[in-house]
């Protein structure tokens, strides 16, 4: 119909149709099942939303937050999620880093190296929180068993004790984590110019200063970025800890996101749940602001 | 530049201890996959297996169904990678090409889209898929996977857009070719390898996803095999780790074969993106 009345402007009209024919097909699925849901996702927080109630569904404004600032228990577990989120992104990226200095040497088994640390980024999330329940068990596991082997002690039961539960499920949280991050350093070291390197060796640069005036400046705006989303992600998570603890013991290593999928699928308290994840993105929005800031503004002195 | 040879024994046993780190839990799980109910119960676990035996694998198939949870994982993985790169190609397309507030704004709702928790998202989706009718079915736990693997399809497959020249399309336009032919005669074949490696890639995060499989299915038939695994941990003893391993391993290997496979265009795609974005 368009094209009989507009017949004036056939020239610029087709390629203006021909770019909704080609992003419609991704538009609609996402509309519909991303932002959409991201949007009542947000409203919802403002409702008494309950699972399987026959009754309507009311709008009641702050009150979930008046809560959930009160509920002790949430305000735990998101501490919980901040020290999870910060013990696993920042060992993963030192190592991360150390290892894709060492992928970009031309060493031999390189190749080995490079295709074993991709191994943890295409195991499911499952499967390796399966792999490290075997690696804790306290009597078939090899940490134990290899403890008592250099006479380090009986072991210990890692994934149940109080105070050994968090450390334990971080160690796992950074062997997940560490391929991803190694990928992307690693492509960003091969961006940092070879010549400034070699000219910085000829000068007589030792190896550290190298690496502070040469390499670092480069391969910074990939740094940044991937320990922004390292961090987004790692508070996020979620199946590596239900596998691992579920959450136990005690509630000593509850992510916020076990415990907002609790409150949702287990007690179906629908509006109290998206008033968590509401929280959660507000806190993680407000702390990468500033960390990223922070970041941004250190930048100019070195 | 050579180092001298201090240095690069010092790189060789930083790159070993790297190597132990990361390999050492898999092969632990290979070897318990391998270990009979009576070895794992042993105080002294060893690596090798002193006597190797497949039983785990037989039991741990007739404790779970498994090739129906992995059919499953199949038909969501694969139905989701392919409906994924066909709607994400076209996309990928006009965002590499154009620069509009509409581009934009897909480029802004990729990274928006990562920063969110799921549970803001599960909630509202479930909500609607079950207005759908399509909770509790693979065809709906698909569609989401779809989407799902939009962000990442929709940033591989602009990088590769960017690698093919625009004079490649000009060339034909002046042979005489439609935008429509171009695009689908031209500027496909050239993207053909990257689609694939996209396909592929998206095909192993929806065979390992676990979240949205966990709250979507619940009946035990259509579920997919993450959760299917997960019906083996609980309070297991030490003689059911067996069977507990060798699932595992299973459900890992075409993730592994498929990662193999696209290494390389995987870390090579990230780093157009990040080049050129």
């Amino acid at each position: 119909m368009a094209a009989e009345i507009d017949a004036g402007s056939v020239v610029r009209r087709p390629t203006d149709r021909a770019v909704w024919f080609l992003v419609l097909p991704a538009l609609i699925p996402i509309l519909v099942l991303s932002v959409g849901p991201l949007l009542y996702g947000i409203l919802l927080a403002f409702t008494d939303s309950q699972s399987g109630r026959t009754e309507p569904t009311r709008w009641i404004g702050g009150l979930n937050f008046q809560d959930l600032l009160h509920d002790t228990l949430f305000w735990e577990s998101f501490r919980i999620g901040l020290v999870w989120a910060a013990a696993v992104t920042l060992p993963q990226f030192l190592l991360a880093l150390g290892l894709a200095l060492l992928l970009n040497e031309d060493l031999r088994l390189r190749w080995l190296a490079r295709a074993l640390a991709i191994v943890p980024w295409a195991m499911p999330e499952v499967v390796v929180g399966i792999m490290w329940r075997l690696v804790y068990n306290p009597d078939a596991g090899v940490l134990n068993e290899t403890l008592r082997h250099l006479g380090l002690g009986d072991g210990h039961d890692w994934l149940s004790g109080l105070a050994t539960a968090l450390p334990a499920v971080v160690v796992v949280g950074v062997w997940a984590g560490m391929p991803q991050t190694t990928v992307a350093l690693l492509a960003g070291l091969q961006n940092t110019p070879r010549e400034l390197h070699e000219a910085a060796a000829v000068d007589g640069a030792g190896a550290w200063r190298r690496f502070r005036t040469v390499t670092w400046p480069a391969l910074r705006p990939v740094a940044l970025a991937v320990t922004a989303l390292n961090l987004i992600w790692n508070f996020n998570s979620f199946a590596l800890v239900y596998v691992l603890t579920n959450g136990g013991p005690g509630g000593r290593t509850r992510l916020p996101m076990l415990f907002a999928y609790e409150e949702a699928f287990r007690y179906g308290q629908f509006g109290y749940a998206a008033a968590m994840g509401c929280v959660m993105v507000a806190v993680i929005s407000v702390l990468l602001a500033l960390f990223l800031a922070g970041r941004l503004k250190g930048g100019d002195d070195t | 530049m050579r180092a001298n040879s201090r240095t690069r024994a010092g790189q060789y046993v930083a790159l070993l201890a790297y190597l132990v780190f990361l390999a050492f839990p898999f092969l632990w799980l290979l070897s318990t996959a391998f270990k009979s109910p009576r070895e794992l119960g042993s105080p002294h676990p060893t690596w090798i297996p002193r006597h190797p035996t497949l039983d785990n694998f037989r039991q741990a198939f007739d404790e779970q169904p498994l090739l129906h949870a992995a059919l499953n994982s199949l038909l969501a993985a694969a139905g989701a990678a392919v409906v994924a790169v066909l709607i994400a190609t076209p996309l990928a397309y006009v965002v590499a090409r154009r620069r509009t507030a509409l581009t934009r704004a897909a480029t802004g709702w990729v990274v928006v889209s990562q920063a969110f928790p799921l549970v803001l998202v599960i909630i509202p989706l479930f909500l609607v898929l079950k207005n759908l009718r399509l909770i509790d079915s693979l065809a709906g736990l698909t569609l989401v996977y779809v989407v799902w693997a939009l962000p990442f399809a929709l940033w591989m497959l602009a990088g590769y857009v960017r690698a093919v020249p625009t004079e490649v399309e000009e060339a034909a336009a002046v042979d005489g070719a439609g935008r429509v032919r171009t695009l689908v005669l031209v500027v496909a074949p050239l993207l053909a390898p990257g689609i694939t490696a996209t396909a592929l890639f998206a095909f192993v995060t929806a065979w390992n996803e676990f979240f949205f499989a966990l709250v979507l299915l619940k009946t035990p038939e259509r579920q997919t095999l993450p959760v299917v695994l997960t019906h083996f941990i609980g309070a297991e003893g030490v003689a059911d780790l067996g069977p507990l391993a060798a699932a595992a391993f299973l459900a890992t290997v075409p993730s592994l074969v498929v990662f193999a496979l696209i290494q390389r265009r995987i870390t090579g795609g990230m780093l157009t993106g990040a080049v050129k974005n």
